[in-house]
């Protein structure tokens, strides 16, 4: 009797809650960010949090005219926990939009529910391989890059300068193998040696003393975070740079150079944006960032703040109609929304189809250590793997 | 593979041997003496690597960093010993584990609010920021700095050990701590003294690798697991051991990282040496420890300890 009448009320309750969420709509549009903010990697978190707030506040608090309430979590680099956070983002919290996201192997654990969910995603930063490839989805935006163009980029311009040995260097991972595989992809020259370092490892002398030795062209590595800060530290202190070129990417970026400063000066890395990009839209973000926090944006602001202009144009294009969830795919799609990194265009796998560049660290116009623009090496490139996308 | 070359490769496990043996020197006291598992000595490290940087960055004096934080982490080392891990000397080796772990997550969350979550910057003096010709090979002079340090700071914990009457009171208190107490020592002193000195110790080593590393939070975590394979090589509670066994994980550590995927090369196929060496230089000094275990359970000097 108890059971019934327990089972009755749970119905009762369901079906009346079921009645509400149809009747009243969401009050306001509501984007699920997720992002690691805590850890060794934070940093780079809290620049894509940053550069996305500052977008939304930008847009007076509002994403083409409509009301926003942006949902803040900390994936904490962990896949497991990045799959929970999500699935109660799509389920409980019922978001309009999943933004963020900025690690490979927590992108490849959320895919599958994101994909399946329908939820309009927005990539912030990271752009794996499979997911331009074969496991591409028409819910998918990354409004970043796809994690081999900046290798690519780079590749080319070690061809371009005729570099005939290079050595390359990155942390024995799977984002370690893809920056040299897209190294290689546009380098036409020759390799004076590949190695790979044990993943976060402190001390590089003995590898450093290798490279001297087998008397390269140029060196290209990929470091991100901690492991480049040792790197490029200990390059220096062989005497080396300066000496021999050195060719980077992730590794010497606005998440390092504050710990770097004069130290990473004449290293080159490449990317698809800088700082002292002069196009309008980027004066403005330059600005009212420094404005706000104080501190020169990253590329990982920058392309958050991509992220919320493209929203706050693809919702105005549609009247703010955010409940069309085909319409506002569309219009993300198609939209013009002036990206801080000039030209941008979405191909049909949803990653982007920009320039890339590289850039020397070298002092700002305020006497600052940042990145300065060297010349751009690949126009209107889009990813390698769009062809096995069947979209 | 050229003599320079061999040579250059040898320096550099001399230094990193060094380094690890400024660390492993405290905790193995702390360890022996003590009886005392200090998860948190890493922490200690990255607070000496803080300071350091601090400092630096204010007074603009590198000599003046690296003295001032050692000598902040004596002070720290006895205050965190009055305040609070004393009561954690009475308690099981587990009980120790679990709170100096907790400490080892407080610690990094207290560095992340007070300095921030990025890298922060701190550079080599300048007249050792450069590095000198080795036979064609260049190797940086702040090394040879480092080289220096960790010689002399090993000279200076032998006469403290060997030829003072404080050494003798360490040494008496490896081999019987209630003996000592009994003969009227002020045990908890002398355990706290020690523990400061071993604080001091990790504060120096992590000053010393400001300017070749990066400093940020959780940096002290991947060096404390090479050093407790050091103490455990070396045999708990003995320095003599800490410093052969930080010579022979530096040297092993770093010429396996080369050498093996050389070796690699040459007798199998470039992709299954470039896929296998890494991995296999990465476990080389955990397959010697389990080596050395298997014959020597003790360690290569063992401390003969009766409770």
């Amino acid at each position: 009797m108890t059971s019934r009448i327990i089972s009755r009320t749970v119905c009762t309750l369901a079906i009346a809650s079921a009645a509400a969420m149809g009747s009243v709509a969401h009050a306001q549009m509501k984007i699920g960010f997720m992002a690691t903010l805590s850890g060794p990697a934070a940093a780079l978190g809290q620049d894509m949090l940053d550069g996305f707030m500052l977008g939304i506040e930008r847009s007076g608090g509002k994403l083409g005219g409509v009301e926003v309430e942006v949902l803040r979590e900390d994936d904490q680099l962990k896949p497991d926990l990045a799959v929970q956070t999500v699935s109660r983002f799509i389920e409980r919290d019922q978001v309009d939009v999943v933004a963020g996201i900025t690690f490979s192997n927590v992108m490849m654990a959320i895919a599958n529910p994101l994909a399946e969910s329908d939820t309009v995603f927005l990539g912030l930063n990271a752009g794996p391989a499979p997911l331009a490839g074969e496991r591409c989805a028409p819910n998918f935006f990354f409004v970043s890059y796809q994690n081999d163009q900046q290798a690519e980029g780079v590749g080319k311009y070690a061809t371009d300068q005729g570099f005939k040995n290079v050595y390359l260097m990155a942390p024995n991972y799977q984002a370690g193998k893809d920056a040299v595989g897209g190294f290689k992809r546009y380098y036409t020259g020759g390799v004076a040696g590949e190695v790979y370092t044990r993943v976060n490892q402190p001390d590089y002398s003995a590898e450093i003393a290798q490279l001297q030795a087998a008397n390269p062209d140029a060196v290209y590595v990929f470091y991100p975070g901690g492991m480049g800060i040792n790197f490029i530290k200990q390059f220096r202190q062989a005497g080396l740079l300066g000496k021999i070129p050195l060719l980077s990417v992730s590794s010497f970026d606005g998440s390092t150079l504050p710990a770097l400063k004069e130290t990473a000066l004449g290293a080159i890395s490449g990317s698809f944006w800088g700082a002292d990009f002069d196009n309008p839209a980027n004066q403005a973000f330059i600005d009212a960032f420094e404005a706000k926090y104080n501190r020169i944006p990253s590329q990982y602001a920058a392309q958050a703040y991509d992220g919320a202009l493209l929203l706050n144009a693809a919702l105005k294009q549609i009247g703010g109609n955010y409940q069309d969830k085909d319409a506002l795919k569309k219009a993300l799609r198609e939209v013009d929304f002036g990206s801080v990194r000039g030209a941008f265009k979405f191909n049909s796998n949803g990653f982007p189809i920009h320039d890339m560049y590289v850039f020397e660290v070298a002092p700002d116009a305020k006497g600052r250590i940042s990145h300065r623009t060297l010349q751009k090496t690949l126009v209107d490139h889009p990813d390698s793997y769009v062809g096995s996308c069947p979209l | 593979m050229t003599l320079n070359l061999v040579l250059g490769q040898a320096l550099n496990g001399l230094q990193f041997g060094l380094l690890l043996f400024l660390m492993a020197a405290g905790l193995t006291l702390v360890f022996g003496i003590m009886s005392f598992v200090n998860l948190a000595h890493g922490s200690l490290y990255m607070f000496g690597a803080y300071f350091a940087a601090t400092i630096a960055t204010h007074s603009g004096s590198f000599l003046l960093a690296v003295a001032l934080s050692a000598a902040l982490m004596f002070l720290l080392g006895l205050l965190l010993d009055a305040g609070g891990l004393r009561v954690l000397h009475q308690r099981s080796h587990l009980d120790q584990v679990l709170a100096t772990f907790g400490v080892v997550i407080f610690a990094n969350e207290l560095v992340r609010v007070v300095w921030g979550n990025a890298p922060i910057y701190m550079d080599a003096p300048e007249a050792l920021g450069g590095a000198v010709n080795l036979l064609g090979l260049n190797y940086p002079s702040y090394r040879f700095a480092i080289i220096v340090v960790g010689v002399l700071v090993a000279l200076g914990l032998y006469l403290l050990i060997e030829r003072t009457r404080m050494g003798m009171l360490i040494r008496a208190g490896a081999t019987n701590r209630r003996m000592v107490s009994a003969l009227g020592v002020n045990i908890a002193w002398l355990n706290r003294l020690v523990f400061a000195l071993g604080a001091a110790l990790a504060g120096l080593a992590g000053a010393m690798v400001g300017p070749i590393m990066s400093i940020e939070p959780g940096m002290g975590e991947p060096v404390l697991i090479l050093t407790l394979v050091v103490i455990v090589i070396g045999g708990i509670g003995s320095i003599r051991g800490a410093f052969f066994g930080a010579l022979v994980v530096g040297l092993v550590d770093t010429l396996g990282r080369i050498f093996i995927p050389i070796w690699l090369r040459e007798s199998f196929d470039p992709a299954v040496a470039t896929a296998v060496g890494p991995a296999l230089a990465s476990m080389l000094v955990y397959l010697l420890m389990a080596v050395l275990l298997a014959f020597k359970p003790d360690g290569l000097f063992p401390v003969k300890a009766r409770g």
